[in-house]
């Protein structure tokens, strides 16, 4: 309280920003200086310092969106080397629940910032599109967790997933590996996932909830895949 | 049969409430009839409560006439026509009415036991004799009342009438199986004969004479089978009958058909079905079925607590924890528990206190009702019951959210109503209740919800572990999962613990196991049995709901019911709305008003607060029948109006309903990916929350539980490769249950496989989008393709249908290594084939679907790189040779004629290297299969199978 204090002003125009509480804000910030160590960025190595992020199979592509520019709103592509506090921010907005009074733009503002955000984590080489390739890294690095593994049941595990896009969306993207989103129109995404909040955050249920396309009967598979 | 029983019953009643001397000689068939179902442990229905429970009618002439068996008075005094016009019709011949004492004489037997000749028609001349029994039995309880019966006449065309219904008999024969059960239990005045007399009279080859003890009705087997012994004077019986002998699984057996055929039935009719739910319809048949045995002067069954709680529940509660939505279960647990117990307390006070206050201002009848009576009404009355959920919800396909909360707080909920019940029924017999015995009853609401999950844990943990080593007797698999969850069930129960926790738990915690363990024949197996018997129970259950309600007895007072059906809807609304509100502090996902109303709408009562009401003590309850009619009402109000109206009332609401589409793989690997997302954020800002022990525990188990639960390789199989495993399997055997039969194209389509370099898979994506035809196109490939997909599955079948398990484990191995094969291929194809190629429909069907017939090899696919197999490195489209696969391919392009027969090839058609990997490889006629096997989803893909280090030996070819 008393940081909220002394910096109420900048407090609020985060919390505006970011919809997070001023209690929120202030935890995000003590533990972002515990990451940092106290200074005013991180740098990828101090995600390191984090012991359970390192049993984290896609723990990669987490620390990734972190640095990842166009998570950062920002207008260019790329990558940052280090982030401050208020990208911190940004990046953990993603994960708040949704707010009741939120009418039904916001809602669906709100829901596609999220997709977005688990696209780019898929769209590795930022071109917008998430190819046959990139879907079979996911797929890798979730079950990178077992040594057991051939590399082969991963790929085959996309390749059937991206199969099955394919056949179910057959209506937007036709046999094209690369699932071309449909860029501006946006469908309406639906959630219907359910979820405790954990605390604050909790981006929910994102892939199952994945959309109501006006014209597709269940376009759930296409998830995350299709969003741009 | 029954009617003989029961005109017998009723003749014998005065008999029994007689003097001791008199009530003496039944004979003792009777007795061994009624300690059968005691013995029997499988008797649905008590009925003899229901039976009993009617005031002896006097025994009215033609009663007499009608029994063919009945005690004549003394023991000497045996009246010969009263046997011997046995078979003819008995109605005309008149009897002395009372002939108390019924000694048996050796004439009837004699009488029953027709010459051999008379003998063969025995079975035919079933229905007759039944036919005038019950058209007797009909009269008698109308004898029962004020007005004498009328004689004969009535009783002759009753029987005639029913003689022309054999099935009608066949189907309320059954009614009374057990009708001996609770005959102990019940006050002496209440016992009737026993029903069976009526059997044994007609039947029965034993000369009752010698029955003098009629007391312990049901224990003397022994004598009973000396007797048959001793009986035989006459001419051997070449055919004879011997009800008494199959009577109770023949009755069991009636019921269960009844149900099932009624299930049937609804179906048939779908204009009813989509109407009025199931659950309505089987209370409807039960109420006429009861109806109709009353009419026919029988008792009806009662749906008997002890029945329901240990054969009826189970299957039920089994079926649905063993296939709980887990994730959905989980994720909404705090919501759910809310629910269960602070819901359902609220409900039984609010209930129980109201309701006293009702009893206090309601006049002379209520006004004995204490607190604690009304209290334990009101525990029994507020839980919501996961049969009747079940039933409903099912039916309108309400979304998984909904579902889960409603259904899960109804399973949840067994624990407290069980401890509140017990508590209550406890003070109930004190003098006085301290505080101390409050604290205790609270320290067992956590001793009974705990303790019932901790036994089914251990008994699902037994029962993963028991399926570790089952892998060589595959057949008994299936049922020890039932075993030990009905051990897991009994064992809660005997420790008056919830046993509906302990059977959720154990099914919770031994699926994943058992499932990797065990073979997908016996998973098959599982499913359906616990469908099936799920199914069977509850419809049994909502019929004998309707029955009981016409046997039993009822006490209807307004006010009392009233304020009952009032508060309870009140008690369940406002429940529903104070938790909400408190709920939705902490949900992401917030229960709108509409999913409010639904839950407070979906509370349906059911039988299990009928078994309770039921089972409650005369004694200290006798208010008992009050109290069921009470709760009869709620549950037919619920069950009725709101079922009916719970569908009608989710469409105008447009609440959301369940998508009807399968789990996909996409699903399943954006919801992991999701998980660890989300875990990954937490550990990040340094919250320990849901995500964060949720990832603790999966790591847990994978590394220590697993190792000790599961058999072989699996145990290393992340999650999402079980699930695609499981999909696998799941889609296989789907297409062999719907499959067809077809001989297996096994020509080698060549260009199917044809490469495009691996190397230039990116380009993919500069595939131009395709029209609407050929995206039709290509949905008609795929449909063909599953078609065959089906066929070749459906050899696959048949084959290992005598296979041995070794060959079957490797039989499915090359099936799924050939569909990862195919599906690469397919990739490919689909992908990657150039545009152009595609503009012929029959040349792309060709390719994709690899249809021999459609698709010639074209010359020039021999310039064309071609994909096979390399043998050693699964990695098949990498590894192109194009030196060595391009005349292979051209080679393996005649079918050969072994595969058309057997479809799957159990032998390597070319062991060509002689490794171990080797088994897997294609051989010519293997690689072209391959293609066949698409579906969009593959195989997990050539990961190291347990079997995978042996040499290969083709068994039995």
């Amino acid at each position: 309280m008393g940081s909220a204090h002394s910096v109420p002003a900048e407090m609020r125009e985060l919390a505006d920003r970011t919809g997070f509480t001023s209690e929120q804000i202030e935890h995000l910030h003590r533990r972002f200086k515990q990451l940092s160590q106290d200074q005013l960025t991180i740098r990828k190595e101090n995600f390191d310092s984090i012991p359970d992020l390192e049993f984290n199979p896609i723990r990669g592509k987490i620390v990734h969106a972190f640095f990842d520019k166009r998570n950062l709103r920002q207008e260019s592509d790329g990558l940052v080397d280090e982030i401050n506090f208020e990208d911190f921010l940004t990046i953990m907005s993603y994960f708040r629940p949704i707010e009741m009074n939120m009418d039904e733009e916001q809602l669906d503002r709100f829901r596609k910032e999220k997709l977005k955000f688990l696209f780019h984590m898929y769209d590795s080489d930022h071109d917008g599109k998430i190819t046959l390739q990139e879907y079979r890294n996911v797929v890798e690095e979730l079950l990178s967790g077992n040594p057991h593994l051939e590399k082969e049941s991963a790929r085959s595990i996309a390749d059937g997933a991206m199969m099955e896009a394919a056949s179910i969306c057959v209506g937007q993207m036709v046999g094209a590996v690369s699932l071309l989103y449909l860029g501006t129109e946006a469908p309406r995404w639906h959630r219907n996932g359910a979820g405790k909040c954990p605390f604050w955050l909790g981006i929910s249920p994102v892939p199952r909830a994945i959309s109501k396309q006006p014209h597709k009967a269940s376009p759930s598979v296409l998830g995350a895949l299709t969003l741009v | 049969m029954h009617p003989l029983c029961i005109a017998l019953s009723l003749h014998c009643t005065p008999l029994v409430s007689a003097p001791p001397g008199a009530a003496a000689p039944v004979p003792k068939q009777d007795t061994r009839l009624c300690r059968a179902p005691h013995l029997h442990p499988c008797i649905p229905f008590a009925s003899l409560p229901s039976c009993i429970r009617a005031p002896a009618p006097p025994v009215p002439l033609q009663d007499t006439q009608l029994y063919r068996a009945p005690p004549p008075p003394h023991p000497s005094c045996t009246n010969p026509r009263s046997c011997s016009p046995y078979p003819s019709s008995p109605a005309s011949i008149p009897l002395p009415p009372l002939s108390p004492p019924r000694r048996p004489a050796p004439a009837l037997p004699q009488a029953l036991r027709p010459p051999p000749a008379a003998g063969g028609m025995c079975p035919a001349p079933r229905p007759p004799q039944l036919a005038p029994a019950l058209g007797g039995a009909a009269p008698a309880p109308a004898a029962g009342g004020p007005s004498a019966p009328p004689p004969p006449a009535p009783a002759a065309m009753g029987a005639a009438a029913l003689r022309a219904l054999p099935w009608a008999l066949l189907l309320l024969g059954p009614l009374l199986p057990g009708q001996g059960l609770q005959a102990n239990s019940e006050p002496p005045q209440r016992h009737p004969a026993p029903l069976p007399a009526g059997e044994s009279g007609g039947f029965t080859t034993a000369p009752p004479g010698s029955a003098q003890e009629i007391m312990p009705l049901h224990r003397q087997p022994a004598n009973a089978s000396a007797e048959e012994h001793a009986k035989p004077r006459k001419a051997f019986p070449v055919l004879g009958i011997d009800y008494t002998h199959v009577r109770i699984p023949f009755e069991i057996s009636l019921w269960i058909l009844l149900a099932c055929l009624m299930k049937l039935g609804f179906h048939v009719i779908p204009s009813v079905s989509s109407i009025v739910p199931e659950s309505c319809l089987l209370i409807v048949v039960g109420l006429l079925v009861g109806g109709l045995i009353k009419g026919v002067g029988e008792k009806p069954p009662i749906l008997k607590s002890d029945i329901f709680f240990l054969f009826l529940l189970p299957p039920i509660i089994l079926d649905a924890g063993y296939f709980l939505p887990l994730r959905q279960f989980t994720e909404n647990l705090g919501t759910i528990l809310i629910f269960a117990v602070v819901g359902t307390l609220w409900n039984a006070f609010f209930l129980g206190g109201l309701m006293y206050a009702v009893c206090q201002l309601g006049g002379p009848g209520l006004n004995h009702i204490g607190l604690l009576a009304n209290l334990l009404f009101g525990s029994i009355i507020s839980a919501v019951d996961p049969v009747a959920v079940l039933a409903v919800f099912e039916e309108i396909h309400i979304n998984e959210l909904l579902h889960i909360l409603v259904f899960g707080e109804s399973l949840l909920n067994d624990a407290v109503t069980v401890v509140l019940y017990h508590l209550f029924e406890e003070f109930a017999n004190f003098e006085q209740v301290t505080i101390i015995d409050i604290i205790l009853g609270f320290l067992s609401f956590f001793v009974v919800s705990l303790g019932g999950v901790f036994v089914g844990v251990i008994y699902g943990v037994i029962a993963a572990f028991t399926s570790r080593f089952t892998s060589h007797i595959r057949v008994i698999e299936p049922l020890f999962v039932f075993l030990y969850s009905y051990m897991a069930y009994l064992s809660a129960e005997l420790f008056h613990l919830s046993g509906i926790m302990a059977l959720i738990a154990s099914g919770v915690v031994m699926r994943p196991y058992v499932e990797a363990n065990i073979s997908h024949k016996s998973h098959t197996t599982i499913k359906y049995f616990l469908k099936m018997w799920s199914s069977v129970s509850e419809t049994l259950i909502f019929i004998f709901l309707g029955v009981s309600t016409v046997a039993g007895h009822h006490y209807w007072n307004w006010t009392f019911v009233i304020s009952t059906l009032l508060f309870c809807l009140i008690a369940r609304v406002l429940g529903v709305l104070v938790l909400t509100w408190f709920i939705n502090k902490f949900r992401i996902v917030k229960l709108t008003p509409k999913d409010q109303f639904i839950i407070a709408y979906g509370g349906l009562r059911g039988a299990i607060a009928f078994s309770l009401g039921y089972l409650l003590d005369y004694k200290h309850f006798g208010m008992r029948d009050m109290f069921l009619t009470a709760i009869i009402t709620v549950i037919f109000f619920t069950v009725f109006v709101q079922g009916m109206t719970i569908r009608p009332l989710v469409d105008l609401l447009a609440v959301k309903k369940k998508q009807e589409t399968k789990r996909s793989i996409n699903e399943e690997i954006h919801t992991q990916f999701l998980d660890h997302l989300l875990t990954g954020i937490e550990d990040i800002c340094g919250h320990y929350g849901h995500h964060h022990w949720k990832d603790k525990l999966n790591r847990f188990n994978k590394k220590y539980v697993k190792k000790c639960l599961i058999a072989g390789e699996r145990s290393k199989e992340p999650q999402l490769i079980a699930f695609y495993h499981k999909m696998e399997m799941k889609q296989a055997i789907e297409l062999v249950e719907s499959g067809g039969i077809g001989k297996i194209p096994s020509a080698v389509s060549t260009v199917s496989i044809q490469n495009i370099n691996p190397k230039t898979l990116p380009v993919e994506r500069a595939l131009p989008a395709l029209s609407k035809d050929k995206e039709e196109e290509i949905r008609k490939i795929l449909r063909n393709n599953l078609q065959k997909t089906r066929q070749r599955l459906r050899s696959y079948n048949r084959h290992t249908l005598v296979a041995d398990p070794y060959e079957e484990a490797w039989n499915q191995m090359l099936l799924r290594r050939q569909k990862v094969r195919q599906l690469e291929q397919k990739m490919n194809n689909y992908l990657t084939v150039p545009a152009h190629r595609l503009d012929s429909p029959t040349m792309s069907r060709a390719r994709i679907g690899s249809d021999p017939l459609a698709y010639e090899p074209k010359a020039d696919s021999e310039n064309l790189p071609i994909i096979t197999i390399d043998p050693a490195s699964p990695q098949s489209p990498e590894s192109v040779d194009l030196m060595n696969e391009e005349p292979k391919g051209c080679s393996g392009l005649p079918p050969s004629p072994e595969e058309d027969e057997e479809g799957l090839v159990m032998r390597v058609k070319e062991p060509s290297s002689p490794g171990t990997d080797d088994v897997f490889t294609p051989g010519t006629g293997d690689s072209p299969s391959n293609q066949r096997m698409l579906r969009c989803l593959s195989d997990p893909g050539p990961r190291p199978e347990p079997e995978e280090g042996e040499p290969f030996i083709p068994k039995g070819q």
